[in-house]
């Protein structure tokens, strides 16, 4: 009885296993269910796990709110475009913009300070990819996703847009400062 | 519609072929292999270009080639061949004619116009979209159209393979259950079903967005119900070529499955839950939530790794068994290491086999967990990944049976068989290579898609560390070396249908033979040591589990000392 023929017994779903088909089945088996339980209990006991606190939005409410932020808080710009250097309190809710190609202000954060970070795409899809953290998440349009975010070590973070939005798409990177 | 056909018995396969289904077959591996050539030829501008030292195509040509590149590999070639294999596995196999051949050649000739029109649509510029083609970014109405004709096609395809299944138990060209194989290619075209039900769920809406019919499409429901098509297409990849692996394996060996009831019962388990890894693709996105993602991803509990897991061991479980039986008992392996590796139709299957489980597999429970997905999420770890699965598991299969087909089907002496013996070899193990270094760039965060990752005169630019450059050079490497391994399977393919020697087509009838009932077979136990029929396959299992379980837990160690995220 070949795997091309028809099978000679009838009844092939009495066909009986063989002990080194069994014991795998059941060693993959405790494995699958020790992956599962793993995602669940990361959800309990783990400190990295993606928000999913979502709001649909729209490009002028959404720039409303960063630009409000950029009044009250920015300390600084940088780069001949003179791109804002924000620097909101700790707990705050904070704002960055993704677009064509550009993502829009910088951030300076505190180390071990939580804070709500609010993302969307002003256009197309883009991706926020935190670097050398090498944190990654989709940014979609007309959806405001808060990801609360506490940062763990000091530095230059440089984010980098990694879904692809035309053109200029490797143009497309932004900064976080952590001090 | 009944026709009058002839059916030729092969004299060196022993397999019955049709006219209409073996002219079928042959227009569809053909069709298949001219878009493996242009996908190939592309792949030279992406390998290239992401090699930093050479950085060679233009960004916009860069991303219209990689565009182009996708479509026509993990669209055209793949499922233009799947249709010629759903042909094998229903009329061949089960030695019947083909339903409605007329209507196939419809199919067929709709297929080649989509991916003609869709390719068109991709070289004149406007629709460098990706293959994912994320709304509100919009290709040409003609990129859709393109897409959705050839869905329509393979659609008709699926249902003539149902229906051949109905004539042949209507005509009893056999009797009891079909094959195995066969079994497997019924799952694969159920979730080619799924799969095309989804692209035009929507595509159809997104191809009236881009006339101007309708004025929206939401881009958060576009990623998912593209992902239902676009994952999906790739879950037919899954069972069709692992239905391959047991089809070489009992072509090559004479091996019968260890346990029909075991292998059958893991291709349900790919019916019920193999979809659900859709969610995959949206584990970084707003919008849903956490059950909704723990429970997709995981198909529901991971029943579709645990059916990988058992195919991955009663594949080759089934050879051991098979070799044993021939006296090849010494130890754990010698059953292996007097496997016919000079034969390519062996070789690429076991080749494609391990990279699959090693490479594919395990990245992919990686990428599919849900709180890791962060790590991975749109990096060059994900082309690792599929390159993997697709390349290693599906594309690597397919030239395999290739050969296969090439006396049998083809009915032409291969030429330079010392070629095809060292072809899998050069293709497999350098995408292997390929796949490792890519992963090892995204595991540094490397972006996919990206054109520059020097981000050259940004004021903001990132630099990355050395070793992701070092990890993408590596990838060029390896890239080009696959590239010529692929080539010389086109050379190969192509110039063996073109200047082969003739060979005899065998007796032709005007009557199908039925299959002959076939004696029950003797339980495997009779082999083997410590009780297992296989060890040497157990053994091996094993050492895959001790690398999946590793490289898992490494990779919470790394995510549990990100940012905190909540």
């Amino acid at each position: 009885m070949s795997a091309i023929l028809p099978p000679a017994e009838r009844l092939w779903w009495k066909h009986p296993l063989d002990r080194v088909e069994g014991t795998w089945i059941a060693i993959a088996l405790i494995w699958c269910l020790i992956m599962f339980f793993m995602m669940v209990g990361w959800h309990i006991y783990g400190k990295q796990n993606l928000s999913t606190e979502t709001y649909k939005t729209t490009p002028e409410k959404f720039s409303a709110h960063a630009q409000a932020m950029v009044d009250q808080y920015t300390v600084r710009t940088e780069t001949a475009d003179k791109t804002p250097v924000v620097a909101p309190p700790a707990g705050s809710d904070i704002y960055m913009i993704a677009r064509l190609w550009s993502f829009w202000p910088i951030l300076e954060l505190e180390k071990d300070k939580t804070y709500r970070l609010h993302l969307t795409s002003m256009d197309y899809n883009h991706g926020f990819s935190l670097q050398p953290a090498n944190i990654n998440i989709q940014v979609v349009p007309g959806y405001e996703h808060v990801v609360t975010v506490t940062p763990n070590q000091s530095g230059t973070y440089s984010v980098v847009c990694n879904e692809y939005c035309g053109i200029n798409h490797h143009t497309m990177v932004g900064r976080i400062y952590v001090k | 519609m009944s026709t009058t056909t002839t059916y030729r018995t092969c004299p060196r396969s022993g397999l019955q072929f049709e006219a209409n289904a073996e002219k079928l077959m042959l227009a569809n591996a053909v069709a298949a292999v001219v878009f493996l050539l242009i996908g190939g030829i592309l792949a030279v501008g992406v390998t290239l270009t992401r090699w930093p030292a050479i950085h060679w195509l233009q960004a916009d040509t860069f991303y219209q080639v990689l565009t182009a590149h996708g479509i026509d590999m993990l669209i055209f070639w793949i499922i233009f061949f799947e249709i010629a294999v759903l042909y094998f596995c229903s009329s061949t196999l089960l030695r019947c004619r083909l339903a409605t051949p007329r209507l196939a050649w419809l199919a067929f000739a709709l297929m080649v116009i989509g991916a003609v029109t869709n390719n068109v649509a991709v070289y004149q510029g406007g629709s460098s979209v990706m293959m994912t083609s994320y709304v509100p970014m919009m290709a040409a109405p003609s990129f859709y159209l393109g897409l959705i004709l050839f869905a329509v096609g393979a659609l008709i395809g699926c249902f003539i393979f149902f229906g051949t299944l109905v004539i042949a138990k209507r005509d009893k060209t056999y009797t009891g259950s079909v094959p195995l194989v066969t079994f497997g290619a019924v799952t694969a075209a159920i979730i080619a079903v799924f799969t095309i039900a989804s692209g035009a769920i929507i595509l159809i809406p997104t191809f009236l967005l881009s006339v101007g019919v309708i004025d929206k499409v939401d881009p958060l429901m576009y990623r998912q119900m593209w992902w239902a098509f676009g994952h999906s297409s790739q879950q037919i990849n899954v069972a069709a070529h692992i239905s391959v692996w047991y089809a070489v394996a009992a072509i090559a060996f004479g091996a019968t499955p260890m346990s029909e009831r075991v292998s059958r019962g893991a291709f349900l388990l790919y019916i019920l839950f193999l979809q659900l890894a859709s969610a995959h693709h949206l584990l970084a996105d707003p919008g849903l939530s956490t059950g909704w993602k723990v429970v997709n991803t995981s198909y529901f509990m991971y029943f579709a790794v645990l059916a990988s897991m058992i195919h991955g061991l009663t594949i080759p479980g089934a050879i051991e068994v098979a070799q044993r039986k021939k006296g090849l008992t010494k130890g754990l392996f010698e059953w292996l290491r007097k496997a016919p590796w000079g034969n390519p139709v062996f070789s690429g299957v076991f080749i494609s086999i391990i990279g699959f489980g090693f490479l594919g597999g395990i990245s992919g429970v990686m990428m599919g967990t849900e709180q890791l997905n962060m790590l991975i999420h749109n990096t060059v770890y994900v082309p690792g990944h599929f390159h993997a699965t697709v390349v290693v598991g599906t594309t690597l299969t397919f030239m395999a049976l290739t050969y296969f087909l090439i006396p049998v089907l083809f009915r032409r002496e291969m030429i330079a068989p010392g070629l095809a013996r060292w072809q899998p070899y050069l293709f497999g193990l350098s995408m292997y290579f390929f796949c490792l270094v890519m992963m090892g760039a995204g595991t540094l965060g490397v972006s996919r898609r990206h054109w520059d990752m020097a981000f050259s005169g940004h004021a903001l630019a990132y630099e990355w560390p050395g070793v992701a450059y070092l990890m993408m050079g590596l990838v060029g490497i390896a890239g080009i070396a696959a590239i010529v391994g692929g080539a010389i399977y086109i050379y190969v393919t192509v110039g063996s249908l073109l200047w082969g020697k003739r060979l005899d087509e065998g007796a032709k009838s005007a009557q199908f033979t039925p299959i002959p009932r076939t004696a029950p077979s003797a339980a495997v136990q009779s082999y083997g040591s410590m009780g297992f029929a296989a060890p040497g396959t157990f053994s091996l299992a094993m050492v895959f589990l001790v690398a999946f379980v590793l490289y898992y837990f490494i990779n919470w160690k790394y995510l549990s000392q990100l940012w905190g995220l909540s």
